[in-house]
């Protein structure tokens, strides 16, 4: 029978909200699911799958250690076991790592980052970003199993509230490369890929010492990433995985502020599928404001402090 | 030490998109081409790697015979050889179509590491580096900003929304880089001269079949400029309202 296959992350135990997205996506092909757990916490993660669709759950378990080629090896096992139609994952940097390479033990091309699926006919239609956005693809595939990976945030995670028949199954143990230590973030720092609010700073801060207006303003927000622009994660004052655009991470949250970033088009390519744009300038003609939804000229730094006062205020009521 | 850096040319992140005439690709027309950005962190890994066990490096790239610009540069900085696997649709290419191509000539040159970047600039999948692990049968560390290698055993940390992870694995490997690895270097003149002297050869791609079917491809409707709400804090209490109100996101 022709399933589909969802590769749910879960950290600790509980499963991450890009996969349970991803497990809503898998819903639209209207195919029974199966979805795999792997990792340590596996079995504690598969219960909680059945309320979002999945009616199988198969967790990986006994491995001392994370091999993203092992778990790619037993995933793609059990796609050929199950003979499966279709292969999911959601495009975090461990989707993005293992997805790969169970689309290439399946003989699969795969489709990446996705921001939209749908049944045509019978066959899976995917759709996903060109040029970081500049263009839309809308995509089939010919390969024997139509595998993809799903953009954090570009689905609604729902439940069905069904129920899921929980299997284990001894995970591979002979990793070519393994996951030795995790230095964890501290505090729970969300990324901006996976935040529904994110508040990004660019050189209008004047200076590293000055983002902790943005942190503020993220934290008034409560479940929000900070981002930063190009020009200053290459100036060194904010690290990499923050920055958003074309070189950095392209994102979708629900609402996206933007303070001090002008708006160069590889910025824009980043964050143009934000549901709402806030941008907050001194430059009345800055490219950001024929974007943004919202915006407000002038002075960051005063502005910024009377919008997390404003905002903490509002989210009390 | 036999190492290979996988590059891609692609458009400049200043490129335009604009649908081709047959609604199913882009229209090249005006764009200004480099190599991918994590291209330069991969190619600068790989040199680093020869400076400090010795061996060589050579460029393999997918692409049409114009890819001779980037893969010269490269071998400014420090590269060895350079290989072109010929071919005018290299971008519209699917994932595993590439890794194949680049699996078979990685095996011909008898490599024992490979570097790519974490992901290429224009179609974006950040596939082929874990796809040409897999059909080789190699280890492979995605995303990596931080590299150890010691004889046949290598040590890396990548970034994921956790945390970052340490990785430790064995050679043949392959490892897609991301910033924060490094600071790729500039050519020296003397990297310059001594171009004239490496070799590029052109070969012609193994081609397993696209399976990726485009159907079509749109431009996304510009988003709609919205209100400047007015100036200063004094516009904060416009905004709220905005937020919460109309576009209830608070």
């Amino acid at each position: 029978m022709s399933t589909v296959l969802v590769l749910v992350e879960q950290f600790h135990g509980s499963a991450r909200r890009a996969g349970l997205e991803c497990l809503s996506a898998a819903r639209i092909t209207g195919l029974p699911i199966v979805a795999v757990v792997a990792g340590d916490g596996a079995e504690k993660a598969a219960s909680a799958l059945g309320k979002h669709g999945a009616g199988k759950v198969i967790a990986l378990t006994g491995a001392a250690q994370w091999s993203p080629d092992a778990v790619a090896r037993d995933v793609a096992a059990i796609a050929k076991e199950l003979d499966a139609k279709a292969f999911l994952a959601a495009a975090t940097a461990t989707g993005k790592d293992i997805a790969p390479r169970v689309a290439a033990l399946l003989d699969s091309t795969l489709h990446s980052d996705c921001t939209g699926l749908r049944s045509e006919g019978g066959a899976l239609v995917a759709t996903r970003p060109w040029l970081a956005g500049k263009a839309i693809a809308t995509l089939r595939s010919s390969a024997p199993v139509f595998c993809a990976t799903t953009r954090p945030n570009a689905f609604a995670a729902t439940e069905s509230g069904g129920n899921a028949e929980v299997v284990t199954r001894p995970a591979s143990t002979d990793g070519k490369a393994v996951v030795t230590a995790i230095a964890e973030k501290v505090g729970g720092k969300l990324d901006v890929k996976e935040a529904s609010v994110v508040v990004s700073g660019g050189r209008g801060l004047r200076g590293p010492e000055n983002f902790h207006l943005i942190e503020e303003l993220a934290a008034a927000f409560g479940s929000a990433a900070t981002g930063a622009s190009r020009a200053v994660v290459d100036a060194g004052w904010r690290p990499h995985a923050e920055q958003v655009g074309q070189t950095g991470k392209t994102v979708s949250p629900q609402l996206y502020v933007a303070v001090g970033i002008s708006g160069a088009i590889q910025h824009l390519a980043g964050m143009r599928t934000a549901k709402v744009i806030v941008a907050i300038n001194k430059d009345a003609d800055a490219p950001i404001f024929k974007i943004a939804d919202y915006g407000i000229v002038g002075d960051a730094f005063e502005i910024v402090p009377a919008l997390t006062r404003a905002v903490a205020e509002a989210r009390k009521h | 030490m036999k190492i290979v850096a996988c590059i891609k040319r692609v458009p400049t992140t200043e490129a335009q998109a604009k649908v081709g005439a047959d609604g199913k690709s882009l229209d090249p027309a005006g764009w200004q081409y480099m190599a991918s950005f994590y291209d330069e962190i991969a190619v600068e890994a790989a040199i680093q790697a020869k400076e400090k066990n010795g061996g060589d490096v050579t460029i393999v790239t997918v692409g049409p015979s114009d890819a001779a610009k980037e893969v010269r540069e490269f071998l400014a900085r420090g590269a060895d050889t350079g290989v072109i696997l010929k071919d005018a649709d290299w971008m519209s290419r699917d994932p595993r179509w590439t890794a194949k191509a680049l699996a078979a000539k990685v095996q011909a040159i008898g490599a024992d590491l490979v570097f790519t970047g974490r992901v290429a600039t224009d179609r974006d999948n950040a596939a082929v580096g874990q796809m040409l692990a897999t059909f080789l049968g190699w280890a492979c560390v995605t995303e990596v900003v931080a590299l150890e290698i010691e004889g046949a055993k290598g040590r890396a940390k990548r970034e994921t929304e956790y945390g970052v992870e340490t990785v430790e694995f064995s050679l043949p490997a392959v490892v897609t880089c991301n910033k924060g690895l490094n600071e790729p270097r500039r050519a020296s003149l003397k990297g310059i001269m001594a171009v004239k002297t490496k070799p590029i050869a052109e070969e012609a791609p193994v081609d397993s079949g696209v399976q990726a079917v485009v159907v079509s491809v749109e431009i996304p409707p510009a988003r709609k400029a919205g209100r400047i709400l007015g100036e200063g804090a004094a516009a904060v209490p416009a905004l709220i309202d905005a937020l919460r109100n109309e576009a209830k996101v608070l």
